[in-house]
């Protein structure tokens, strides 16, 4: 075990200060810019599953005449104005304190809600916090607006009511808002992990192949053994990428500190932002492992660009369909699917950043990471043993070549 | 280590429905050089690789070193594969002492040595360029002191000498001839027959993933009898009686397998007759008469068809 580690070690520094010193850092460097991309195209993919997550619900306490009234008035300016105009409405009846009730509702998280309206259709007043108020006021105006005409309109003579007044009381935080704004840091832990693991894995491909085309695995499997080869290559790449988490950390510290007034905007994980960052590492580690050692098994099985390229393709695309699965668990963290995508290996490390983000309990990470560590154990001893068979099978390919290209020419002779 | 540096029994090794070895047994002296015949695809290479423990036989043993586990003695063994390798963005120092840290020398260390090596071949100008920018002479150098760095007890050659010029094919012979005088095993693969001929003590001629010999060079000589070139005055006469029953004409000279008797008798009844000897020569046979005996007609022609091997 020592002789592996210290020739995997041999092997990985090589990797590394070949990588680190080569263009193909620079491009590295410049990955994290694609996330924008991509955002774009995961928000779609997620904004069906989080979409009742993420849309905004006010609790309006109400007898049950306004109540009715207002969820007529909604119901009635949804078919003008579309459902994502409006706020939803979890109308509830006055309890003995609404004082004491409004405090509940905006500490509840199992009820999301953002903001709590009460004082009836007459005498309005929205309390939480001021980010909350200002996303839902003017929709929330529109309805207790909506609900006032109709009254009056029943009310045979009565003269239109003049447009509401909503009295605002800030508070500091709300589960709901907090929960909104959580989603936003699950979503981009994800999308970080998944550009960087599959930057990363790329690159594992790319260097497996370039070492294949170079000839170069023969004289490393004539003096070590595959096994610290496939390590070797796997803790360079880690390194190369820590390097670059390191560079990007230190950027991001930079720009904080530039930036600080703006820090507020920034939505912070449940777990905190020291647990979270430390989550990020492990995951991003254990999610690196998982694809790695899978690619490398699969750049065993080729000789050529192409060849990898059909290989790498299914694998890629899974991938994505595997980053959309972990997607759920920002929309619904409770739910079977997410529980799956915790479950599920390769989904894993993805679910659970995302489950980071929003939830403060610890001890499921420390399940998850186990979960992972059992399975990377798994899948790199499964893909070392795919690569042992395989990795040389390509230079019998060249000598049969040969060989013919010998008996033609006899032939010829 | 004992008497042998490898020793194989009964090697099998399928590739597919193909069978690339089939019961190879070898024993390489250690300290000698050994040379390991064949043409292209004859199993040449499979069994290095075996030997070395890169792939597992399907069956069979074998010991490097003494060891049944072949890559626990790499720090021992030095390989240069057919199919050379280096990094075209290292320079030669670095991979150097890089291959010599995969078989276990601390990196500083390999970079002192590699220096000094390449200053003592030449290379000394260029140990800081990158291998792209080398020729492909200079690139196999390194690759061959690569192989040599960690000094090791052991050195496998596959086709050493494929894509080198004579000059370099002479420098090769004489490293290898001195790493042996050093006490180290050198076996070797090689379709180019006169290499084994200068070179080795021992050799196995492999052809269809078996060995066909495996011996003394002179043992393998000595499967032929020497060859009697007769060239006469007189094409007639008494003497011809004396002509062993072998004996036929060819370009205007007899030729003939010298008999068990010598020549003498032959040689009597023509100064007797007065035949008149113009040419009379008696020719050992060279290893490769040998090896188209052993190996056959089309194994032979195989080794002496032009060298088609991709070299980097």
């Amino acid at each position: 075990m020592r002789e592996l580690l210290r020739a995997a070690l041999v092997i990985a520094r090589r990797d590394y200060v070949a990588t680190v010193w080569s263009r193909t850092f620079l491009l590295f460097l410049i990955g994290p810019l694609l996330p924008l991309v991509a955002g774009a195209l995961f928000g779609a993919i997620g904004s069906e599953t989080d979409r009742s997550a993420s849309h905004a619900a006010i609790a309006v306490i109400a007898t049950p005449a306004d109540g009715a009234a207002l969820a007529a008035a909604r119901g009635r300016l949804v078919e003008r104005l579309g459902d994502d105009a409006l706020p939803d409405l979890l109308i509830l009846p006055p309890a003995r304190d609404p004082a004491a009730q409004t405090r509940a509702l905006l500490a509840d998280r199992a009820k999301k809600v953002t903001a709590v309206a009460r004082g009836g259709i007459g005498t309005p007043a929205l309390t939480g916090p001021a980010r909350a108020i200002g996303e839902t006021i003017d929709g929330l105006g529109l309805i207790y607006d909506e609900a006032r005409q109709a009254r009056a309109l029943a009310m045979a003579g009565a003269a239109a009511p003049p447009p509401v007044a909503i009295a605002r009381h800030e508070v500091e935080t709300a589960a709901g808002s907090d929960a909104a704004s959580r989603m936003v840091t699950a979503r981009l832990g994800q999308l970080i992990l998944m550009m960087l693991t599959m930057i990363l894995a790329g690159m594992l491909l790319s260097n497996l192949i370039e070492e294949k085309s170079n000839k170069v695995i023969e004289v490393l499997a004539a003096a070590v053994p595959v096994d610290a080869i496939f390590l070797g290559k796997l803790i360079a790449m880690l390194g190369m990428s820590l390097t670059g988490i390191a560079i990007w950390g230190g950027t991001a510290a930079a720009a904080v500190l530039l930036l600080v007034p703006h820090i507020g905007a920034v939505p912070a994980p449940a777990v905190g932002w020291p647990a979270f960052a430390l989550f990020g590492v492990v995951y991003f580690v254990g999610c690196y492992l998982l694809l790695g050692a899978l690619f490398l098994g699969i750049g065993a099985q080729a000789s050529t660009v192409r060849e990898v390229q059909t290989l790498s393709m299914p694998v890629t695309m899974a991938q994505l369909g595997v980053v959309a699965f972990a997607a759920t668990v920002v929309g619904a963290p409770g739910s079977a699917l997410a529980i799956a995508a915790m479950i599920f290996p390769w989904s894993s490390p993805y679910a659970m950043i995302a489950r980071a983000a929003q939830s403060p309990a610890l001890w499921p990470h420390a399940l998850a990471i186990g979960w992972q560590a059992i399975w990377i154990a798994i899948i790199i001893r499964l893909a070392a043993a795919r690569f042992r068979r395989s990795v040389l099978r390509s230079g019998g390919g060249g000598r049969r070549s040969r060989g013919r290209a010998r008996n033609r020419k006899i032939s010829a002779a | 280590m004992g008497d042998y540096a490898i020793e194989a029994h009964g090697l099998v090794k399928d590739f597919g429905a193909t069978r690339a070895l089939d019961g190879i047994d070898l024993k390489v002296p250690a300290g000698s050089i050994f040379g390991v015949l064949g043409p292209n695809g004859a199993g040449k290479t499979t069994t290095l690789r075996v030997l070395l423990g890169i792939i597992d036989p399907d069956a069979g043993e074998r010991t490097l070193l003494g060891d049944s586990r072949p890559l626990r003695q790499a720090r021992q063994v030095g390989y240069l594969p057919e199919e050379r390798g280096l990094y075209p963005a290292m320079n030669p120092r670095e991979a150097i002492a890089f291959m010599g840290a995969l078989r276990g020398l601390p990196l500083k260390e390999g970079r002192l040595r590699a220096s000094a090596l390449l200053e003592a071949h030449g290379l000394g100008h260029a140990a800081d360029r990158p291998i792209r920018t080398l020729s492909k002479g200079m690139a196999q150098t390194v690759q061959l002191l690569g192989t040599l760095v960690h000094r090791p007890r052991l050195i496998v050659l596959d086709e050493p000498f494929s894509g080198l010029d004579a000059l370099n094919q002479g420098r090769l012979e004489a490293l290898i001839r001195a790493q042996a005088a050093d006490g180290v095993t050198v076996i070797f693969s090689t379709h180019v027959i006169a290499h084994a001929e200068r070179l080795c003590e021992r050799i196995a001629i492999i052809a269809g993933g078996q060995v066909r010999f495996e011996g003394a060079v002179e043992e393998a000589r000595g499967r032929l009898n020497p060859r009697v070139r007769l060239g006469m005055r007189e094409e007639h006469g008494p003497w011809r009686a004396a002509l062993p029953a072998d004996a036929a004409r060819q370009d205007g000279l007899w030729r003939f397998d010298l008999p068990d008797s010598g020549v003498e008798p032959l040689l009597r009844a023509l100064i007797a007759s007065g035949a008149g000897i113009e040419t009379l020569s008696i020719e050992r046979p060279g290893l490769h008469d040998a090896f188209v005996v052993i190996a056959g007609e089309q194994a032979a022609r195989a080794m002496d068809a032009p060298d088609t091997e991709a070299v980097p």
